[in-house]
């Protein structure tokens, strides 16, 4: 199979042929927006003014490589200034940028004008997940690698990939937008710089600490589009893939209300007393979703880098002082208060004081964690714009 | 010939000879030794830096993680990058520097012979210091060699090893520009006017400037990390009232100069060599020198087209993005005019002018992929993909390294008095130009087709031209070991044949250096030669 593909590529590359198979892109996507087709109309434009260009170039030097030669017996020249010639390969491509400048700084206005826009998601990036909060209808999650890509990229984890569906590609809550309704979108980040991209979108956009950044798009093609981060954000910088699903507005606003219908649940959930065991198994997929890559799997930590979860003195000792560690995180450890609702807070505290070779006994209420929440003054970043 | 030093001339003070043994190459204050040492040290880092690709390219064969974690992925492409950029191809120049701007330029040495030495080892100690976070807790900085903030912020015990290697090659290539910059305009013969001065001495001296411009900034932003991670400062920090995208704005005001700092020196010793074995004058000297120095001003001006997506407001990306298509114009006069000094010439293909029209070339398509780029809009998709990673390699490993190839090629017979295996250069010529192509070519598709940089692990549909591209990732580096093979076979007597003194074909009237003997004498211009190659005037 790898043989196969091996040979295919390099025959590919041999012959020259194109787009023969799906597997061997060549070109970009041309994208489900009017931006999108835009960018890949400027992309092309310019990718034949350098084809143009260079076989113009290439050509002539080919042309004397091959007759110019001593061993042809070609006697040597002796010109070597000419300033008309030099003035004229000044001018020439100074034309050449000024018709490309033209509607590249259309197409750069156009991106820009994120004005009279209907609705509008703020999107906070995360290591390593994507928060999305739509500023409309309030409804706000969080958006991270799915559960069997993120088995299978584990070290020598002996699954292979191409059995994943979408490996890499998928997650566990895709962002969902209505088509052809222009969404304002707004970017930011809780801990490093991360950069948002759908190549289907058109655009990129880095989310950067301490800033607002803006960008629009108007999907008109209802469908699911993917993509990944672009700005290296630290070990698992490979593995915050985007979905963005595309519905027709119907669609969408059944979504919608289903979000808040969940919500609601969640208040409500977090309101009811919890048994121990229940808080343990909520736990364990919580850990594994949120805490596996840096404390490891089985709570063992990485010596030097992540504390160990077994045995640490933290988690055996107070519960109180042990939650507030995780809401407002600590050095590299992030402020989990803002990552996670109070059930699933509550949950994941009450594992690993039970769990990963843990057995302290004892649990804590999602209740108990709101208030310990209230306590705590979060870093709150400003929605408005500038 | 008067120009060498006879020894009964100094027999009044000491002898001039090298030391002998060891201590030679460390006390050296004699250009050529330190031109040697220079080299081989670029030499020795190139194959280090190449290591390190190849753990990352065997990484990204396949999909799935394999040989190394994502942490030591991340630590090995940044550590790729600084050793490639401060360990080989910039001391690769500087050695040539060294050899070579005093032979052309008929001067004795340099003109500040201790410091020059001082310069080298400064560099081998902060090539040094930055390995050796290699093996420290938490790891080599894993933060791309761009070390933005916060994420640089979040190495381990590296993180004061890093800033202090960084200050320390900054020193290194501060001493060495002034050097160049005082040898240059004080030191050459007496009928050398600067429009006479031969081209590589020309971008050198150019590039002097850029250096003793940026390597400041660059250690003034590191100062800044190092002080927001010890002494609680806030410059890059958002909470604190700071900055995150300042960083980028000082790092890219360095780094986009640097760029040229790693390609004017390779202009001038493609301008040098092309000449000779197309038997004619360069063409549009003086719009060689002028087109030069426009390329050094524009890439002070167009830093930001780095970071176009950070958010800057409308105006700003339209301002960097005009100034940086400018940059096409002077470079494309270059390119049109190292296509018409080969137009009716008597072409002949040793390995020197092999690499060189490879470097044409291929460099020229790395420029094309950087006017692409210089669209803002378009660029929003090209940012931080693949398709980057081919840009400037394109410009890196095919100009760059492919010139300092070249440069080996053409002066080692001088340097040494041997000629190299011709044969053989040429089928490493061959094998490099080849797999060059099938490791970087693909990589434009990967970034169309929408690969991140810097990820130790891709979606399945990128799998096809990353196999291809790791295929010729280990053609290439291992072809670079026939390299070393000839250069040491080269010193060690070559092909037993003797060169003469100027090697090429009617090398004495494209540059001074022609004119000694071959090899060239420990030390030479004693006396400042009279006469002075006038062919490209």
């Amino acid at each position: 199979m790898k043989t196969k593909q091996l040979f295919a590529g390099l025959a590919l590359m041999t012959i020259g042929l194109g787009p023969a198979q799906a597997n061997y892109t060549l070109n970009l996507m041309e994208g489900v927006t009017s931006i999108s087709r835009d960018v890949y109309g400027l992309h092309m434009l310019v990718l034949w003014v350098c084809v143009f260009i260079g076989v113009a170039v290439f050509g002539t030097m080919f042309y004397s490589i091959y007759f110019h030669r001593k061993s042809r017996g070609y006697k040597a020249s002796n010109f070597h200034e000419s300033t008309k010639v030099e003035i004229l390969w000044t001018i020439i491509p100074t034309v050449i940028l000024i018709v490309l400048a033209i509607p590249a700084t259309k197409v750069m206005l156009e991106m820009n004008d994120t004005k009279d826009s209907e609705m509008s998601i703020k999107v906070t990036g995360w290591q390593w997940k994507w928060e999305y909060e739509y500023l409309d209808s309030g409804i706000r999650f969080f958006s991270s690698l799915d559960e069997a890509s993120n088995k299978a990229r584990q070290l020598n984890s002996g699954i292979d990939p191409r059995t994943v569906p979408n490996y890499l590609l998928e997650v566990d809550k895709p962002l969902v937008v209505p088509v052809n309704t222009k969404i304002r979108f707004l970017f930011t980040a809780a801990d490093v710089i991360h950069s948002w991209w759908v190549p289907q979108l058109g655009w990129k956009k880095d989310t950067i600490p301490g800033y607002i950044n803006e960008s629009w798009t108007s999907v008109d093609k209802a469908g699911t589009y993917r993509g990944q981060c672009t700005e290296l954000c630290g070990r698992d910088h490979g593995f915050m893939p985007i979905v963005v699903i595309a519905m027709e507005k119907p669609d969408y606003e059944a979504w919608v209300a289903k979000q808040q219908g969940i919500a609601v649940e969640n208040a409500a959930a977090a309101e009811k007393d919890w048994s121990q065991e229940d808080l343990i198994a909520k736990g364990e997929s919580v850990y594994a979703n949120n805490c596996a890559s840096c404390h490891m799997a089985d709570g063992a930590g990485l010596a030097g880098t992540f504390p160990s979860i077994t045995g640490s003195s933290v988690v055996t000792g107070d519960i109180n002082a042990q939650v507030e560690l995780m809401l407002k995180g600590k050095g590299m450890m992030p402020a989990f208060g803002q990552m996670l609702d109070p059930v699933d807070f509550a949950a994941v505290s009450t594992f690993i004081r039970n769990g990963l070779g843990n057995s302290v006994g004892d649990s804590i209420q999602p209740t108990a964690i709101k208030s310990l929440q209230a306590a705590i003054p979060a870093v709150k970043y400003d929605d408005d714009d500038e | 010939m008067s120009a060498v030093v006879a020894e009964h001339e100094h027999d009044d003070h000491h002898d001039h000879g090298p030391e002998k043994g060891l201590l030679r190459w460390i006390i050296t204050t004699n250009h050529k030794d330190i031109g040697t040492l220079y080299l081989l040290f670029a030499l020795a880092m190139f194959f280090v830096g190449g290591t390190m690709a190849l753990i990352i390219r065997a990484e990204l064969f396949e999909p799935g993680m394999q040989f190394v974690s994502p942490q030591f992925f991340n630590s090995m492409t940044t550590m790729h990058a600084l050793v490639m950029v401060f360990g080989a191809v910039m001391p690769g120049f500087v050695g040539f520097a060294n050899w070579q701007i005093p032979l052309m330029i008929g001067a004795p040495d340099m003109a500040l012979p201790r410091m020059n030495n001082m310069s080298f080892w400064l560099l081998v100690a902060g090539i040094l210091m930055l390995a050796s976070t290699l093996f420290m807790e938490g790891g080599a900085p894993a933060s791309g060699w761009t070390l933005y903030p916060p994420l640089v912020l979040q190495t381990g015990a590296a993180f004061p090893f890093a800033i202090f290697s960084v200050h320390l090659l900054g020193i290194s290539s501060i001493m060495g520009a002034i050097n160049i910059i005082a040898t240059i305009l004080n030191m050459r013969a007496p009928k050398m006017t600067l429009m006479k001065m031969p081209l590589f001495v020309w971008t050198w001296l150019i590039t002097a400037f850029l250096l003793i411009a940026i390597m400041p900034v660059f250690a003034g932003a590191v100062t800044m990390l190092l002080t927001d991670r010890f002494f609680d400062t806030s410059f890059f920090d958002a909470a604190g009232g700071g900055d995150p995208v300042l960083y980028q704005h000082i790092f890219w005001f360095f780094g986009h100069p640097e760029v040229y700092v790693m390609i004017l020196p390779t202009f001038g010793i493609a301008s040098t060599i092309i000449p000779v074995f197309a038997r004619k004058p360069l063409f549009g000297y003086s719009s060689m020198v002028y087109a030069t120095a426009a390329i050094a001003f524009l890439s002070f001006i167009v830093w930001a087209h780095h970071m176009f997506t950070v958010g800057m407001p409308i105006a700003g990306e339209l301002y960097f993005m005009y100034a940086t298509m400018l940059i096409a114009i002077p470079t494309g006069v270059k390119v049109f005019n190292w296509t018409a000094t080969m137009w009716q010439g008597s072409m002949t293909f040793e390995t020197p002018m092999l690499f060189s029209i490879a470097f044409v070339v291929l460099f020229t398509m790395g420029g094309f992929t950087g006017l692409m780029m210089s669209l803002a809009p378009v660029d929003f998709q090209y940012h931080d993909t693949y398709f980057i990673v081919a840009h400037f390699h394109y410009t890196l490993v095919p100009a760059s390294i492919f010139i300092l190839m070249a440069g080996g090629y053409f002066w080692l017979p001088k340097w040494t008095g041997n000629m190299y295996d011709e044969r053989l250069a040429k089928f490493h010529f061959w094998l490099s130009v080849i797999s060059v192509n099938i490791l970087f070519f693909p990589q434009h598709f990967l970034g169309l087709a929408g690969m991140p940089r810097r990820i130790p692990d891709y979606a399945v549909q990128f799998t096809d031209w990353n196999m291809v591209s790791s295929i010729g990732a280990f053609i290439f580096g291992f072809s670079q070991l026939l390299f070393l093979y000839i250069v040491i076979k080269t010193i060690r007597g070559g092909t037993g044949e003797k060169v003469t003194d100027e090697v090429w074909e009617d090398a004495h009237k494209h540059g001074l250096e022609w004119t000694l003997p071959s090899p060239v004498p420990y030390h030479t211009f004693a006396t400042p030669p009279e006469k002075i190659p006038t062919e490209h005037f």
